[in-house]
């Protein structure tokens, strides 16, 4: 009895210890990230770091200059770029996988749409130069095809079987009387699907789109790859362009220790970190609110 | 039953991974992306012949390289370029008194596709194509065509050696980083409008791109990095030093491996891998941070400075 008890107390500690664990990593990450950025303000102001379009902290012929505007407006444009080619496809594929594949099609299509996120992210981005770039290049008729528009193509890439697996998840989660109701009242299967089902499941497949584009900003060595690494403030989605991923995984391997460069790659973390809690925490909200209407 | 392999399995594994650990014959090497290959040639060729070591070699760059070293994380640390001074001062507080190696020399060479007209440029004229004050082929004598500037990450030492030597000046925004040398020639095969520099070493070989002549001044003439003599006797304008530096003066299979470098077979395989072999001044700086001959020492690396200064004319 006794041994009993204190095995389950035991198993019961080791839970607990193990959730604690997660929210002390994540603190400690947050308070890390702040700590060591901090620093980097006492020399560049807030504005002029978020605001100013000059990232050369290596500089030394002219006054280095710390500024991330223009790999802020980089992110957005590869990861909201891969936003608007995967949603579409992604819905679509969801939508075919639980309406309309029959049951060994879905059995087949869905360990594959796994597969697909297993794929590493180099293999992607290597994807990006041999295949990619060059189809790009020819269509646009430019001289190569390292842009921001290849950048967003291969993240759509990585960001569809998210989207595809959550928002098969939400069509499911219609209730089957929707579905009946609409049919019963001499709707096509397509009236059905798009005019009922869809936007019953809208607020899932948001959020499914939101953490699509959370991975898509976090990704770093796709885009290193694909984008061409140009710190030029993007024209159009046919700029090369150097995502703030991109910019950490490039300098913190060589930058001096605690120098302002050091704090201000740190701080570009940061500001990652609290865009993507940012975009998490909304498709959380969004998901919460849909899972109790549905209910 | 099963458990028992599953146990037996573990100690392997474990003790495999230990003997790996501590095989006293481990070398890290790490560094540079232009010395990569080539010392990675040569530590194949040197484990052949002495069973037992083991060289790892790895890449990153040479800002990457030179803090491993002073971190204490690698034996031998690759680079393209010398320690910069807080480099230097860095590695002193931590108590590693850098010793620099010359393995090899370097005829940066300057690429561009080959269905570009442009065959050569003026050491000013490169300059200005990075600064982005010259941004179409036409100015250079080429066609109507704007120019697509590739180069390496900052923290290669290639892309320092670039700016402080060849430039003199920060580069242009537009500058594409790529990941490495071979990445560079790989999007200069592809793209006409482009430009790039990579080690002597990638582009000997390289199909579809064109190693432009390079003249200091066009008065003196043009010559190409291809060429060994013109690289040695320095009228090949962008020659550089390659650099190992190590942590005071080597001794037991460090001491080994760099010997092995710099001997006359050594040197053959570097020849063979497209760089140079290193010039007698060089040598004779090596035997001093080698300790092979103490007598030689403060008034020769002054010349070897000097050397190294007459690059940057």
């Amino acid at each position: 009895m006794a041994y009993s008890r204190i095995k389950e107390n035991t198993i019961h500690g080791l839970f607990f210890f193990n959730g604690v664990l997660v929210i002390v990593v994540l603190v400690g990450i947050f308070v890390l990230l702040i700590t060591k950025s901090m620093p980097a303000f006492k020399e560049i102001s807030l504005l002029h770091f978020l605001f100013s379009f000059k990232w050369n902290p290596t500089a030394s012929f002219v006054e280095p200059s710390y500024g991330i505007w223009s790999m802020i407006v980089s992110t957005f444009m590869v990861s909201i770029g891969a936003l608007f080619i995967a949603l579409p496809l992604g819905v679509g594929t969801a939508a075919y996988l639980s309406d309309v594949a029959s049951y060994r099609v879905r059995e087949i299509f869905k360990p594959l749409v796994e597969i697909l996120a297993g794929i590493p992210s180099v293999v992607i981005g290597f994807l990006g130069i041999v295949l990619v770039g060059p189809v790009i290049a020819k269509i646009f008729r430019l001289s190569n095809g390292l842009n921001a528009l290849n950048g967003a193509i291969l993240l759509a890439i990585m960001a569809l079987p998210t989207i595809i697996s959550l928002s098969e998840e939400a069509l499911k989660g219609v209730p089957k009387s929707f579905e009946e109701a609409s049919l019963a009242l001499g709707a096509t299967k397509w009236q059905t699907l798009t005019r009922v089902k869809i936007p019953a499941a809208l607020s899932g497949i948001i959020a499914a789109s939101m953490l699509g584009m959370g991975r898509a900003i976090g990704e770093t060595m796709t885009v290193l790859m694909a984008t061409g690494c140009a710190l030029a403030m993007p024209k159009s989605f046919l700029d090369s362009v150097q995502t703030m991923t991109a910019t950490i995984a490039i300098e913190l391997g060589e930058v001096p220790y605690d120098t302002t460069h050091y704090y201000a790659l740190f701080a570009i973390g940061l500001v990652l970190f609290i865009i993507t809690f940012v975009i998490n925490m909304i498709s959380d909200i969004i998901l919460h609110k849909y899972q109790r209407v549905i209910k | 039953m099963n458990r028992l392999r599953k146990i037996i399995v573990f100690l392997l594994i474990g003790l495999f991974s230990a003997h790996l650990c501590w095989a006293k014959d481990m070398i890290q090497i790490k560094g540079s992306d232009t010395l990569i290959n080539v010392v990675q040639k040569l530590a194949e060729v040197y484990m052949a012949k002495k069973p037992g070591t083991m060289i790892a070699v790895t890449g990153g760059g040479s800002g990457t390289g030179i803090a491993a070293m002073i971190n204490k994380t690698c034996d031998i640390a690759n680079a393209s370029r010398d320690m910069k001074a807080s480099e230097v001062e860095k590695a002193m507080a931590k108590g590693v008194d850098p010793k620099r190696v010359v393995v090899a020399i370097d005829g940066l060479s300057i690429v561009t596709n080959a269905q570009n007209p442009v065959k050569k440029l003026t050491i000013d004229q490169i300059g200005k194509i990075y600064r982005g004050e010259i941004t179409n082929w036409a100015d250079v004598g080429g066609e109507n065509l704007p120019i697509t500037l590739y180069g390496r990450q900052s923290n290669s030492g290639t892309y320092d050696f670039m700016k402080e030597v060849v430039m003199k000046g920060e580069y242009s925004s537009a500058l594409k980083s790529m990941n490495g040398n071979a990445q560079i020639i790989e999007a200069i095969k592809q793209d006409k409008s482009g430009i790039g520099y990579v080690g002597v070493g990638y582009a000997k070989d390289a199909s579809g791109i064109t190693v432009l002549d390079v003249a200091r001044n066009p008065a003196l003439g043009y010559y190409s990095p291809l060429n060994s003599a013109d690289v040695k006797s320095g009228k090949y304008p962008v020659s550089r030093p390659l650099n190992q530096y190590i942590n005071g003066i080597p001794t037991g299979v460090v001491k080994d491996f760099l010997e092995f470098e710099l001997s006359s077979e050594g040197q053959a395989i570097i020849e063979k891998e497209g760089f140079f072999a290193i010039p007698e001044e060089y040598q004779r700086y090596n035997d001093s941070t080698l300790g092979r001959s103490y007598e030689v020492s403060q008034p020769l690396a002054g010349k070897v400075r000097s050397v190294q200064g007459e690059y940057a004319k």
